[in-house]
């Protein structure tokens, strides 16, 4: 086990460093001068030109530049925009909310698409199995920013059942419709894949023994179940990526004011080194829960063994 | 269908020389003919795939020939008509700046399946290239290109791509042609490795096999191996694969223009309707609803695509 985790640790210390730099290159290797919007429609006073080139090292080679903003990473500075608020700053005040509209998806998620993928499965074949089939599909190809503007206008505005906006403090209850809204892609991904894997399953030998043995239903279910969550519990890893980037659009459109939220004001007010350092902080955070996810499996699944 | 039968006839007016290995024959005859065969047999049973293919062949037209759906042009806004309610003039009302919404989204098509298509292309190629050579030679170069593609695949897409656009400067007057390309390009980066893991499972689940070793001792070269005797078995999942991503390229498009990241300048596109039309949600909530209604009817149409498309060719999930 333990070598396993040395491994893996090994293995994403690679992935990180080849993200990061693959980022940065990218980011700052690309056409246009990263001081040429800095001072509104004019150019910037040629000393601040100077002085700015010094301070970012701008003037060096990649490698240098690379090397001098990932032992800032380490050392938690992540550089600050052409205001001088520092990015750090901004990401620990703007986190918690996030990490509570993430906890509120990955809640829907589990239990909505976890109920709606047992019930299809065990009901395989019939009329409400093709319904949610059919619904589930269709709801898979809404975008995410689709979704939530519907929300909002829909039980936000119209019906005034929930806040259309979050205050800054985003509190849990506040945070329930973006949350939900922030799920739905996840959710149905999850009933999905837990409905097929559930099926397959459901038919093993093992199941056929616990049946034959006069075990009641739902200890059958849960003996299949167990098995069934390995898939479930790598997708949610897996996916997410995906739920940061939607938290992305979803704080927007709701006005939330944490982490995605950040992004998108520093999108229109183009402070790209806001967007950068940000952006680079989520993706580790993205790998760190993919590698515990993996991690994660033992512990479900006694067949695994790492060695 | 009328393959296999054709077969037997052939088969049975000869005279057998050898029973068994003729029986043989006719079985395996039957099996090379049937992937393709049964898969269409299978497709052409099936409504979702008429359905989403009608959708995707109607887009398809409406992105090449928007003249042929509405006779008004897109640009020409009238400002007097700002946010009006759908009306005999315009069936689904104006947008902010009194544009016609029926002939934007019209318009709009072309942008978004060309960012979809381009980006679709340009992942399939680089994912079949890659996984074609990482599967076929193994060794160092499956691991540098597996690692590779590792870091790429560990880049969260939307914030991949906004990451990229962030910094990339529009330009003043650029050509629409430009920004879509831009578009693909980032989506494509940050697209390919799922395409190229795909096809090298499934080259390293053929390389193998007997066939190919056959074909190997019959001294075939390396490329005709590839091209006659991998390749084949590489393209479904890999064209499975692309289908779905269009659709998914198509969202990402969308929502990097709602964001104010993804097409630039003049080019009409549904996101950057539906990013304007945001702020106005409670008093013109039409604004929002048909763009809405449209690019979801647009993905919907290529993932029904691909799921019908996998079932066929995926003896297991028939």
């Amino acid at each position: 086990m333990s070598r396993y985790v040395a491994r893996r640790l090994l293995q994403m210390l690679l992935v990180v460093t080849g993200a990061t730099f693959l980022i940065f290159a990218l980011v700052w290797a690309l056409p246009g001068d990263p001081l040429s919007g800095m001072c509104g429609y004019r150019q910037c006073p040629a000393a601040y030109q100077t002085a700015m080139r010094e301070k970012f090292h701008l003037d060096q080679p990649l490698w240098v530049q690379y090397t001098s903003y990932i032992t800032n990473l380490l050392h938690g500075d992540l550089g600050e925009t052409p205001g001088g608020r520092l990015v750090s700053h901004e990401l620990v005040a703007a986190y918690p909310v996030t990490v509570r509209l993430a906890l509120i998806a990955i809640g829907f998620e589990v239990i909505i698409g976890g109920l709606l993928g047992v019930v299809t499965a065990l009901r395989k074949g019939k009329l409400s199995d093709h319904a949610a089939l059919a619904v589930t599909m269709v709801l898979s190809s809404v975008p995410v920013f689709v979704i939530g503007t519907m929300m909002q206008l829909g039980l936000g505005l119209r019906l005034h059942w929930f806040p259309a906006t979050i205050s800054a403090a985003g509190s849990w209850s506040e945070l329930i419709l973006p949350g939900f809204a922030l799920s739905v892609l996840s959710l149905v991904f999850v009933a999905r894949l837990l409905r097929a894997d559930l099926i397959d399953n459901l038919r093993a030998d093992y199941v056929r023994t616990a049946i034959a043995k006069g075990l009641p239903r739902h200890r059958v279910v849960w003996h299949a179940l167990r098995n069934s969550l390995i898939p479930v519990v790598t997708f949610i890893g897996a996916d997410f990526g995906a739920l940061l980037g939607g938290a992305i659009v979803v704080e927007g459109i709701f006005n939330i004011h944490g982490v995605g939220g950040l992004i998108v004001r520093s999108i229109y007010r183009r402070e790209s080194a806001m967007v950068v350092g940000v952006v680079t902080v989520l993706i580790v955070v993205f790998l760190v829960v993919n590698l515990l996810v993996d991690l994660l499996y033992a512990a479900l699944d006694p067949r695994i063994r790492y060695e | 269908m009328s393959e296999p039968v054709a077969a037997a006839v052939a088969i049975k007016a000869e005279p057998p020389l050898m029973p068994e290995l003729e029986a043989q024959a006719r079985l395996s005859r039957v099996g090379s003919a049937s992937l393709t065969a049964q898969a269409w047999r299978h497709l052409r049973r099936n409504p979702l795939f008429w359905i989403s293919s009608a959708l995707v062949v109607g887009l398809v037209v409406m992105a090449v020939m928007p003249g042929w759906f509405t006779s008004k042009d897109p640009a020409l806004c009238v400002l007097a008509q700002s946010r009006h309610t759908p009306h005999a003039g315009a069936w689904l009302g104006n947008d902010l700046q009194g544009c016609d919404i029926y002939a934007r989204l019209v318009y709009g098509t072309r942008a978004s399946l060309a960012v979809g298509a381009l980006a679709a292309m340009f992942t399939f190629a680089v994912g079949v290239l890659t996984g074609l050579v990482a599967g076929y030679y193994g060794g160092w170069l499956d691991a540098v290109l597996s690692r590779l593609a590792d870091v790429f695949f560990a880049i969260p897409f939307l914030l991949g791509a906004i990451l990229i656009m962030v910094s990339l400067a529009p330009a003043p007057g650029e050509p629409a042609w430009k920004s879509i390309g831009l578009v693909a390009a980032t989506l494509a980066v940050l697209g390919w490795p799922p395409c190229a893991r795909v096809c090298r499972s499934a080259v390293i689940a053929v390389r193998d096999m007997e066939y190919v070793r056959a074909a190997r001792g019959l001294g075939a070269g390396t490329p005709r191996i590839l091209r006659v005797h991998v390749l084949p078995s590489v393209i479904t999942p890999a064209l499975v694969m692309t289908t779905l991503m269009v659709g998914g390229f198509i969202a990402a498009e969308a929502t990097l223009s709602f964001l104010g990241l993804g097409l630039r300048g003049s080019v009409i596109t549904w996101g950057k309707s539906l990013s304007e039309a945001q702020d106005y949600a409670e008093v013109s909530p039409h604004m929002v609803i048909f763009p809405s209604v449209v690019l979801s009817v647009a993905v919907l149409a290529f993932v029904a695509l691909a799921e019908a498309l996998r079932e066929a060719f995926d003896p297991k999930a028939r």
